[in-house]
């Protein structure tokens, strides 16, 4: 029984990944955003009459990477194909991208689901297609303003197969998805910039029908809420309207994130034919055995592998190591950590993803941006380790060394919190406060023994804190001869 | 022995200082103004060519290597000129001024050489008689009531009456080698890739070929090593050493066999045609040559495949003519639709949109597989017929067109007798050939073509086999009448 009672949703999602280069997938245009409109654009951008394409070799190497962390067929000839069609953003009037002969086909991804499951989920291609320019609506009065700034810059259009089954699947896709680009290098997975976005195919059938039933595509849908809310409504609205007898309309649909509703997009966009073929400008784009090789050898651990590793060698947490390969920034960190500190993998990881991960947080920093940096961390938790100071003492000191008041040992020494280990000095502390509480001492040889902890208290009390727990105990002990 | 005044000849007057690029430019000027009639200059840029013919007599007293420096010659306008007007003979492009240079165009300004202006030409290159420019038909110089061939219709007739030495075209279909026969002239059409396309308006990408027309064979190879070489700016450019064009003249044609394909024979050439033809290949086998029957089997497909594809392409090249960036634009558009719909109804000739038309139907959802890709599967038989064809033949021979030069207006109502005028031309683009004509002849006073084609990359076993036909003979010396 499914969670949509007797229907069974089917999601397919076509997720773009604006690719990391330069310069544009063909011409030399600088692909930074947030330019003044219009400002990097080339003759091949805005289309003038004998500029050719070239395609950009880093955007085809990208995609390769992305290929071969998925598992897929690298195609040693992919074709470039024209999609026709006119739109004042689309200045050849077609958009080069790739159809019969994508680079990348037939890979799979495996994907941990928040309920602990992991589904492998079938990537049927990913292929190099060009982004088009914008169209402004706002600022011009009754016309439209025309960006080509976006217009050219490569994107990988990552297409699933139809094999995920909730809202909840799809977003966990999209998210391993995204992982993993950023985790490659390939795309920035700045959503907010419109650098990874999401066209989602949903359609519901009957829990018993093999049959996959009549889909709509949502569009451009540019949030992982987002994402799963539209789903969610799009599974709804097709199961209620097919519960009144209604019929699905194959159409594409927009998500409205203010009502939580998808809506028909206003135009025949399904009507449109393409009208393909093989774009004469471009020759077919070899990969060659060599070309493989060479970006295998730059390929890094991938995120499965590197949790795995995680988990079984460095015994960490299943949840620790899922939250440190979210992204390659935080697990590279906790690595270069670990190297500094062989053998903590726990502490390490606690840190990580504790302190250093909330002072991220509310500084609104990347971990590569972080005011202590690993080799920092691994030295404050060497002193934490040699019994320099305690756990406790070691997060005060964190915060220092962030509020940039010197290193571990710095703050330490300005703050005099080294761990009193000095037996003589302990001693010292011990014999006061059992002269200080006579009454306590008497109940404690009279056999309380809680008590014990009581003195424990008032020493680290006395002491600032800065005892070392493990010899003030025995020496407590000695003292009380217990 | 016949001697024209060529390239060669006018670098060394240069050179002795009998005359100077000003001179010469001065000269080719007053030309196509005396011959206006034949309304072969779109652009005629006069301040510009003796500016660059100041550059080049500066250059000229640093005895500068390239032979081309100080002579004059004339750009097809389908080739982009920075800051000089660039229309393809188009209304839509009436008002386009490129803010770059073509690489051909980039390549023979590095050489010095002086160009005057831009040619007429069939607007976008669609066209066999020039007479489908916005700025008015071309008028053959042999005879003013007929075509001088097309769609390089303007750069021929330029050379034809005597106005420049040289001119670059562009072959897509025959649009160089049919106005050379028309013309009585020499015309070059490269190996697909050989010259870099970048710069050069786009009709049919994958059949598009730059080069060349002059009076002789010897002038097509100076011109074209200026012009061939690997370019990174068009990913279709063959990276490949460029031959010693001008050195393989030379060779004697002792031991070249020669294909004669019985389907350039067929029922349709017209008998002085064919005359002039049989004539010059009698000619080949005194030189040496042998010559050796062929077929070609899918000939007849060439036309079907290349009336397929090359619309197919140009509806799609031409899909950025929007009024939106550049070009032509309608008039107060009602909205986007109205704006697109009325920019290319009012901005394109009638032979383009029939083309797009054509080229959309064939692109079409439930049509492709019947026409476009059914068209490609005949290419690459066409392409086939000749690789076996040369495994026994170096050259195969045959008329350039089945007729001669064809009155103005005789076939403009007709488009498919139009077409079927490029049926021994259009295959070489297919399979992306260097091919060649030159003058044999005259038939009824106007001149008949011969077309040698090559393997891919001969083009100097091309020239050499012509310069040496025109150190025997003299049809491609003669001149028009009233041509000095």
């Amino acid at each position: 029984m499914s969670a949509h009672g007797n229907w069974q949703p089917v999601i397919g999602l076509e997720i773009h990944a604006q690719l990391s280069t330069q310069s544009k997938l063909f011409s030399g245009a600088s692909t930074a955003y947030g330019a003044e409109p219009n400002t990097h654009t080339g003759l091949v951008d805005i289309a003038l009459p004998g500029t050719l394409p070239v395609p950009n070799r880093a955007a085809l190497d990208k995609a390769i990477r992305f290929g071969l962390a998925i598992d897929a067929r690298i195609a040693p000839h992919s074709v470039f194909a024209r999609k026709n069609y006119f739109y004042p953003d689309l200045p050849k009037g077609y958009q080069i991208s790739q159809y019969e002969l994508p680079v990348v086909a037939e890979g799979k991804l495996a994907v941990r689901l928040d309920d602990g499951r992991t589904i492998e989920v079938a990537i049927e291609r990913a292929h190099l297609e060009e982004d088009a320019g914008k169209s402004l609506h706002e600022e011009f009065h009754g016309a439209t303003g025309i960006d080509l700034n976006r217009a050219g810059t490569p994107l990988l259009e990552i297409v699933s197969k139809p094999v995920l089954y909730s809202a909840a699947e799809a977003v966990a896709y999209m998210r391993t998805v995204h992982t993993l680009v950023r985790w490659l290098g390939v795309c920035d997975g700045n959503m907010q910039e419109g650098s990874f976005r999401c066209d989602a195919n949903v359609s519901v059938r009957p829990v018993s029908s093999e049959k996959l039933g009549t889909r709509t595509e949502i569009k451009n849908v540019n949030s992982f809420r987002f994402v799963e809310k539209a789903i969610e409504y799009e599974i709804e609205r097709q199961i209620r309207a097919l519960e009144n007898g209604e019929k699905i309309v194959q159409e594409t649909r927009l998500y409205d994130p203010a009502r939580h509703q998808t809506r028909p997009m206003r135009g025949k966009e399904d009507a449109n034919d393409y009208r393909y073929f093989p774009d004469p400008d471009l020759p077919p784009l070899a990969v060659s055995a060599e070309d493989i090789a060479a970006v295998k050898a730059t390929m890094p651990e991938l995120p499965e592998a590197r949790r795995a590793r995680y988990v079984d060698a460095l015994g960490l947490p299943e949840i620790d190591a899922a939250q440190l390969c979210a992204d390659r920034a935080t697990a590279d960190y906790f690595e270069a950590v670990l190297a500094a500190l062989p053998g903590e993998a726990k502490l390490a990881a606690n840190w990580t993803l504790g302190e250093v991960s909330a002072a991220l947080n509310d500084a609104a920093l990347t971990i590569e941006q972080s005011r202590v940096p690993a080799p920092a961390l691994a030295h404050l938790l060497a002193r934490v380790r040699e019994g320099v100071i305690s756990g406790k003492i070691a997060k005060d000191v964190f915060a220092a060394m962030w509020a940039g008041e010197g290193d571990a040992d710095e703050v330490i020494d300005k703050r005099g919190l080294k761990q009193i280990s000095d037996s003589g000095a302990l001693a010292a502390a011990i014999d006061a406060v059992l002269a200080e509480y006579p009454t306590q001492l008497a109940d404690f040889r009279g056999g309380n023994e809680k008590l014990l902890q009581f003195f424990v208290g008032q020493v680290m009390k006395r002491t600032r804190g800065q005892a070392n727990p493990q010899q003030l105990n025995a020496l407590l002990r000695e003292k009380l001869s217990v | 022995m016949a001697q024209i005044f060529g390239i060669r000849q006018l670098a060394q007057a240069l050179r002795e200082r009998k005359t100077s690029a000003t001179e010469l430019t001065r000269q080719a000027i007053a030309a196509a103004k005396n011959r206006a009639d034949l309304n072969a200059l779109i652009t005629l840029d006069e301040a510009g060519a003796l500016a660059a013919a100041e550059r080049a007599d500066a250059a000229l007293a640093r005895n500068p290597e390239s032979v081309l420096a100080g002579i004059p010659f004339a750009h097809k306008d389908i080739f982009c000129t920075n800051g000089l007007r660039t229309t393809c003979a188009s209304r839509m492009l009436d008002n386009f001024v490129p803010p770059y240079d073509a690489n051909v165009v980039d390549k023979l300004a590095a050489t010095q050489a002086v160009s005057i202006g831009k040619a007429n030409m069939d607007e976008f290159a669609m066209g066999s008689s020039n007479e489908n420019s916005f700025y008015g038909a071309v008028k053959n110089p042999w005879d003013t009531t007929r075509v001088p061939g097309g769609s390089s219709g303007g750069s021929a007739a330029l050379v034809a009456a005597g106005i420049v030495p040289f001119a670059t075209g562009t072959d897509t279909g025959g649009s160089i080698r049919q106005p050379a026969a028309f013309c009585g002239i020499t015309g070059l059409k490269p190996t697909y890739g050989r010259v870099s396309r970048f710069g050069m308006i786009a009709f049919a990408s994958s059949l598009d070929t730059a080069s060349v027309l002059a009076r002789s064979a010897e002038d097509c190879a100076q011109v074209l090593a200026a012009m061939a070489g690997h370019d990174a700016r068009d990913a279709t450019s063959a990276n490949r050493a460029v031959d010693d064009y001008v050195g393989a003249l030379a060779k004697p044609l002792q031991g070249l066999r020669v294909g004669i394909a019985r389907e350039y024979f067929g029922a349709g050439i017209d008998a002085g045609v064919a005359a002039a033809v049989q004539a010059a290949l009698k000619q080949y086998e005194k030189l040496g040559a042998t010559l050796v029957d062929i077929s070609l089997p899918n000939a007849a497909l060439a036309i079907p495949a290349y009336y397929v594809i090359a619309p197919a392409e140009a509806s799609s090249n031409l899909a950025r003519y929007d009024g939106v960036r550049y070009g032509y634009a309608a008039k107060e558009p009602k909205s986007l639709e109205d704006l697109y719909t009325r920019t290319r109804a009012e901005g394109f000739g009638a032979e383009v949109k029939r083309r797009i038309l054509v080229g959309t139907y064939a692109l079409s959802a439930g049509y492709y597989d019947a026409y476009y890709l059914r068209a490609q599967r005949v290419r690459r038989l066409i392409a086939d017929d000749f690789i076996e064809a040369f495994k026994t033949v170096d050259l195969i021979a045959g008329p350039t067109t089945p007729s001669v030069a064809f009155k103005i207006g005789e076939k403009s109502s007709d488009p498919l007798a139009m077409y079927a005028a490029d049926v021994n031309t259009v295959a070489v683009n297919l399979a992306g050939l260097p091919a060649i004509s030159l003058p044999v002849g005259f038939s009824d006073g106007l001149p008949v073509g011969l077309q040698l084609i090559a393997p891919a990359f001969e083009e100097a076993r091309l020239l050499n086999a012509a310069h040496q036909f025109q150190l025997s003979s003299d049809w491609h010396a003669r001149k028009p009448e009233g041509v000095a």
